[in-house]
Formats: C-alpha cells, sequence, structure tokens
C-alpha cells in the first residue's frame, strides 16, 4: 500500500493531502529544532481519519464512480494475496491465447480450496496496458468459464472478484465473439454444480462485469458501482454530451446502497473509513469474513436446489406493470 | 463493392425519433399505423396504398405495395428491410393468424428516470403514438401446420431494448413452450439494453439466461434469428445461446457499436465487419438465410427436431 508523499488524492480528498503535509512540515520543524512535536503530530493523524470520516459521509454518486477507481484502490491480485494461500494462478483459455485482464486460479481458503477468478487491472502505466485496463477479450471470458468447470469437476466452490470498465471493444474481440463469450458465461454460470460468490470490489460495468457476476450470493464492496453502462457512455448517449456524467451517475442509481435497496445486491461489505485504499489489510479482512460466513451458509443448500434459487433470485429482477384485461382494452 | 452505411445506432435508444438507414427520414410505410385506425393487435394492417420507397442500398424504387409482397426485401438487390413484428407475424404465421401472449405487460418509471426527458412521459408518449406496449411482442401460432412460439422484437419502441418487459415476456413465453411442448423463435433486432432501467435491465441477462436453462432441460428447440441491426445486451445473452444461431443477409450484429470500437481501435473498419456473412465466417451462425425461405426453413427444422 502507498505510504505518503507516494498516495494519489482525488480532488475530493486534497483536505486529506493537505493534512498530510501539515505533518511534514511539523516533522522537519522537530527535526531541526529538536521539539517533540508528537502531540500535534498525532492530533493531526487523528485529524485526517476524521476527514476520510467526513468525506465518505457526503458522497455523491459520481464520488463513489471515482473511488471505485482510485488508483491506489487494491485490485484481484492484492485481495488474493491478502486472503487466501497457496494462489496457483492458471493460464489460458486453451484456444486463443492468456487474457491478462482475467486472472484465476485454485487457492486455500482457511484450510478449503476455492477457485478464485476476477479481472485485473494494472497498478502501474505498463502494467495497465498489459491488463488492458481489466477489459478482457472472449479468451478471458472463456478462460474464466474453463477454470469455473474445472472447479465444478473437482467440487470447488467458485468466488469472482469483478472489477472492470467493461468487455473490451476492440475488433479481434468483435471477430472471436465477445457477445457470445460473456453469454455463454452467464448461462453456464446460473447452473453450475457449486457454490458461487460473486464480489463487486471496483467497477462493476454491464456485460463485462456479468460475465462472470451471475451467482448464489452477489455482495458489493462500499465504494464500488454496478450498472449497465458507464456514467460516461450513459452521458454521451442518453444527454448526447460527455458533461453530464454526474448527473448519469445519479439517475442510473449504480451506488451499493441503490443496488441492495432494489434487491439487486445480497449484502454490502464495508470498507476502511475512506475507502479500500486506506487500508488492505482490514478492507480484505472483512472482505474473507463475509466471503466465508456465506460459503458457509451456502454449502448446507443441496446443490440442485441451489441451481433452482439462482435461476428463481435472478429471475425475479424486473419491474413492470401488469394491466388487467379490462385495463389493456381501455387503452 | 457496397459502401458501409453508417448509422447512429446508438440514438435508438434514446427513445428520439430517428433517421432511416438511408439517412433519410424513416419511409412512410415503416411508420406504425396510429392508434384507432386497427381494431386489434392480431387484425391484419395494410400499409397505405400509393406510396413509393426507396431501397437505401441501390435506389432503387417501386410501391410499398411491391415492396410489402416481396416481404420487405428489395426485388433487385435483396436489401433486407427492416420490419416489426406485425410484418413477421404476418408472413410466418399460416393465414396471417396467431394468438399474442402476455400483451397485458406494460414497462413502469420505477426509478423516475430522467434524462433530456421522463423515462415515463417518453413511455406514455410511445403508448399514445403507437400501439406498440413495449420492444418485444410474444405470439403462437402455426407455421406450415407446425406449432411455433415466436418472440419478436420490435426496434421501434426506444431501439428494441432490452428492459425488465423484454426479460418478463421473454421468461414467460419459455414457460408456455414448456407446458404446450413448443419450440421456441426469437427475432432480435436491438440496439441492447434500455439505460433508464439501469441495473435492471442488466439483470435481464441473467434472467433470460435461467429461462433458457429450462427450456434446454425440457429439451425443446430454441432458435435465435438475429436480424438487423442486433447489439449489446442481446448479444451478450439470449441471443447468441440458441440452438440454432440463425441471421438474415447483411444484417449488423456484434457486442459493441460500430462507433465505438472506431474510437476505441483509432482505425477505420474493414468493410463487411459485424455483418450477418462476417458472423457466420468467424464461426458464430448456424446459417444465412433469405427472408422469404424462412417459413420453410422453420418449418423444416421444427420437423427435424421433432423426428
Ligand atoms: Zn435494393
Amino acid at each position: 500500500m502507498p505510504q505518503y508523499p507516494n498516495r494519489q488524492f482525488l480532488d475530493f480528498e486534497q483536505p486529506i493531502k493537505t493534512l498530510y503535509e501539515e505533518i511534514e512540515k511539523l516533522k522537519q520543524t522537530a527535526e531541526k529544532s529538536k521539539i517533540d512535536m508528537s502531540d500535534s503530530i498525532n492530533k493531526l493523524e487523528n485529524a485526517i481519519v476524521e476527514k476520510r470520516r467526513e468525506i465518505t459521509e457526503h458522497l455523491t454518486p459520481w464520488q463513489r464512480v471515482q473511488l471505485s477507481r482510485h488508483p491506489d484502490r487494491p485490485y484481484t491480485h492484492k485481495y488474493i494475496e491478502k486472503i487466501f494461500n497457496h494462489f496457483i494462478e492458471l493460464h489460458g483459455d486453451r484456444n486463443v491465447r492468456d487474457d491478462k485482464a482475467m486472472v484465476g486460479g485454485f487457492a486455500d481458503l482457511d484450510g478449503e480450496t476455492v477457485m478464485i477468478i476476477g479481472q485485473q487491472k494494472g497498478i502501474n502505466t505498463k502494467m495497465r496496458q498489459q491488463r488492458n485496463f481489466g477489459m478482457a477479450n472472449p479468451e478471458g471470458y472463456r478462460k474464466a468459464l474453463r477454470l469455473m468447470r474445472l472447479a465444478e469437476k473437482f467440487n470447488k466452490p467458485i468466488i469472482t472478484l469483478v472489477d472492470t470498465p467493461g468487455a473490451y471493444p476492440g475488433l479481434e474481440a468483435e471477430e472471436r465473439g465477445q457477445g457470445e463469450a460473456i453469454a455463454r458465461n452467464i448461462y453456464e454460470m446460473i447452473r453450475l454444480k457449486v457454490p458461487v460468490i460473486v464480489v463487486i470490489i471496483g467497477e462493476g460495468a454491464s456485460g463485462g462485469a456479468l460475465g462472470i457476476g451471475v451467482g448464489d450470493k452477489v455482495l458489493m464492496m462500499e465504494n464500488t458501482w454496478y450498472t449497465v453502462i458507464s456514467p460516461e457512455s450513459c452521458s454521451s448517449i442518453l444527454w448526447r454530451s460527455w458533461d453530464k456524467k454526474e448527473i448519469a451517475a445519479e439517475q442510473l442509481r449504480l451506488t451499493s446502497i441503490d443496488m441492495k435497496g432494489f434487491g439487486l445486491v445480497d449484502e454490502i461489505v464495508p470498507e476502511p473509513v475512506g475507502g479500500a485504499h486506506w487500508d488492505y489489510a482490514e478492507a480484505a479482512d472483512t472482505l474473507k469474513k463475509y466471503i466465508k460466513k456465506n460459503l458457509a451458509e451456502l454449502k448446507t443448500i443441496d446443490p440442485v436446489k441451489r441451481i433452482d434459487q439462482r435461476i428463481e433470485k435472478f429471475g425475479k429482477m424486473g419491474f413492470w406493470e401488469e394491466l388487467t384485461a379490462e385495463q389493456a382494452a381501455s387503452r | 463493392m457496397k459502401k458501409e452505411r453508417e448509422e447512429d445506432l446508438e440514438l435508438n435508444l434514446t427513445g428520439e425519433e430517428t433517421t432511416s438507414e438511408s439517412g433519410e427520414v424513416k419511409p412512410k410505410w415503416y411508420k406504425r399505423i396510429r392508434k384507432g385506425i386497427t381494431t386489434s393487435t392480431t387484425d391484419k394492417r395494410e400499409t397505405p396504398e400509393g406510396l413509393w420507397s426507396k431501397c437505401p442500398e441501390c435506389n432503387y424504387i417501386c410501391t410499398t405495395t411491391e415492396l410489402k409482397e416481396n416481404l420487405f426485401v428489395c426485388p433487385k438487390c435483396n436489401h433486407h428491410h427492416r420490419i416489426g413484428s406485425n410484418e413477421y407475424y404476418d408472413f410466418l404465421f399460416d393465414g396471417e393468424e396467431y394468438i399474442e401472449l402476455f400483451d397485458n405487460i406494460i414497462s413502469k418509471d420505477f426509478l423516475n428516470f430522467t434524462d433530456l426527458k421522463n423515462y415515463q412521459k417518453r413511455l406514455d408518449e410511445i403508448h399514445t403514438k403507437t400501439d406498440l406496449k413495449d420492444s418485444m411482442r410474444i405470439a403462437t401460432g402455426k407455421v406450415n401446420g407446425e406449432g411455433l412460439v415466436i418472440a419478436c422484437m420490435d426496434f421501434e419502441f426506444i431501439g428494441g431494448s432490452l428492459g425488465s418487459v423484454m426479460g418478463e415476456k421473454f421468461s414467460r413465453a419459455v414457460d408456455y413452450c414448456i407446458e404446450h411442448k413448443l419450440p421456441y423463435l426469437v427475432i432480435s433486432k436491438s440496439g441492447g439494453a434500455r439505460m433508464m432501467e439501469s441495473a435492471f435491465s442488466l439483470m435481464q441477462l441473467a434472467k433470460t439466461s435461467g429461462k433458457l436453462s429450462q427450456l434446454s432441460d425440457a429439451k425443446l428447440p430454441y432458435i435465435s434469428l438475429l436480424t438487423d441491426p442486433t447489439f449489446g445486451g442481446i448479444s451478450a445473452s439470449f441471443g447468441m445461446l440458441g440452438d440454432l444461431n440463425i441471421a438474415e443477409p447483411g444484417a449488423l450484429i456484434g457486442f459493441a457499436g460500430p462507433r465505438v470500437i472506431k474510437e476505441t481501435i483509432k482505425k477505420d473498419l474493414p468493410e463487411g465487419f459485424q455483418r450477418s456473412e462476417f458472423l457466420l465466417e468467424h464461426g458464430f451462425l448456424d446459417f444465412i438465410v433469405d427472408r422469404k425461405l424462412l417459413k420453410n426453413k422453420l418449418h423444416d427444422l421444427i420437423v427435424l427436431f421433432r423426428n
């Protein structure tokens, strides 16, 4: 986890940066004058935590989107490292190539083998390109499906970590059937015989997210978003302008609180004060507790019943009006 | 070689009035007969007589009557014009007879979604202007004597967008197929998910997949017919999940729209990219079928699946 001065601050996090700068000044003064400033420094450090709390208490939907994309935010590999032991990464879709925007493999969760799969974003400029910014190609989705099948064969639960700005909209992606790849995953995931837990850990953009997002339990970390389109694209299509992303984010109701309220996700996983990027260990620890609790619950259900429940769960989603024959005739 | 037509597919998803594929104002025959002229939804509708239509591909001009007799396929260049559920039902079902199902399910603005216009207002306006209730209709009837359930999209209704109503009608149609042991044909024509229903529209991808799983368990055939255009959430779900995936000639089909891909790769797209023929070449379609041969081919398939 980056420490100040290597931390990055979003525009609405600037007051925190100012506090760090003040601490820095005090430390320098203390050094020079050999006066003990630890009391003042302690106070400022507490003020930072307080400021983090204050900021997250009044976040707009757009600010939550920004937090979900925070450059210091932990990504899939980080959670794997902190939550599981003996992770063995498995590569390739056995067809085209290995897609580095999608990672997965077997791991140990306190004595139990699980399959863990997720989109992976890069942590620096070079890695970001290599990971294609977390935008998988069809072979990424097909790798994910291969690993899910493998888990099913050996009766291991599946945990997916969703963090993508969308499936990659490229020429070769179309040639290789991006739509088909995502469709196939959704279809197969809904009938997997093993427990499936999905966690939105960052961005949950549309079909690219749902392509590894169908599960018995869908959890959302506190400062994440999940909906049918990114606020930017929504703005450009519906408002015919790129400048309405804040309004689009509001209208889309894409935050974890909205999604839980609609019953489209099951639980919200709390993040450290100010967001997961402030404390990776705490973020991972909380997530681990939620995963274990849900897994224990799911394992008590008979596999056939679990599939029925999964189909029923998604089958209930939607809103419509049903007219009586009279109402229909009068229209 | 024919030039690729440029069309702003996404504009259709806004629900605003759009221009036709040729960039001109939509030909008049395409405009749905207004409310009040027809009596019930299953009645045969006549296109207005005496109108002329120009083919957007080859500029061939013929009367709308002639075009209709040719199933809205250009007599000169075989261009398949975009048509709606009424037209498909009329030429696919024997004697233009069919029963419409679940037409009492209509969209509502649960989220109070407002972009340039409020979603409910948009819905009310379309309901006033046209007799379409949503972007998908379900009907059952006979195809050369064989029973079939057909779910068909109407592109005119917010770009054939996939929302809760389409998901629910699709699901009930599957239940109907299972109950009556009938095969299922879905005719897709859509710009993608309905943004005004936000995550609810996204979840329809999973909802419909769950139902297809049940149809599969019942060993009933599911045929997905992709027509111009089919994009986004449809191709990332039931559109690509047919026991057979088939398409009309020249249809634009893909996950991401051509504009988005062009902006991403910063290159022009090759000729024929995302057309039916391109998908067939890359292994995603079982075959391409001319509209005029569709009915007989469907019949043959239903019989082959059964015997
Ligand atoms: Zn023509």
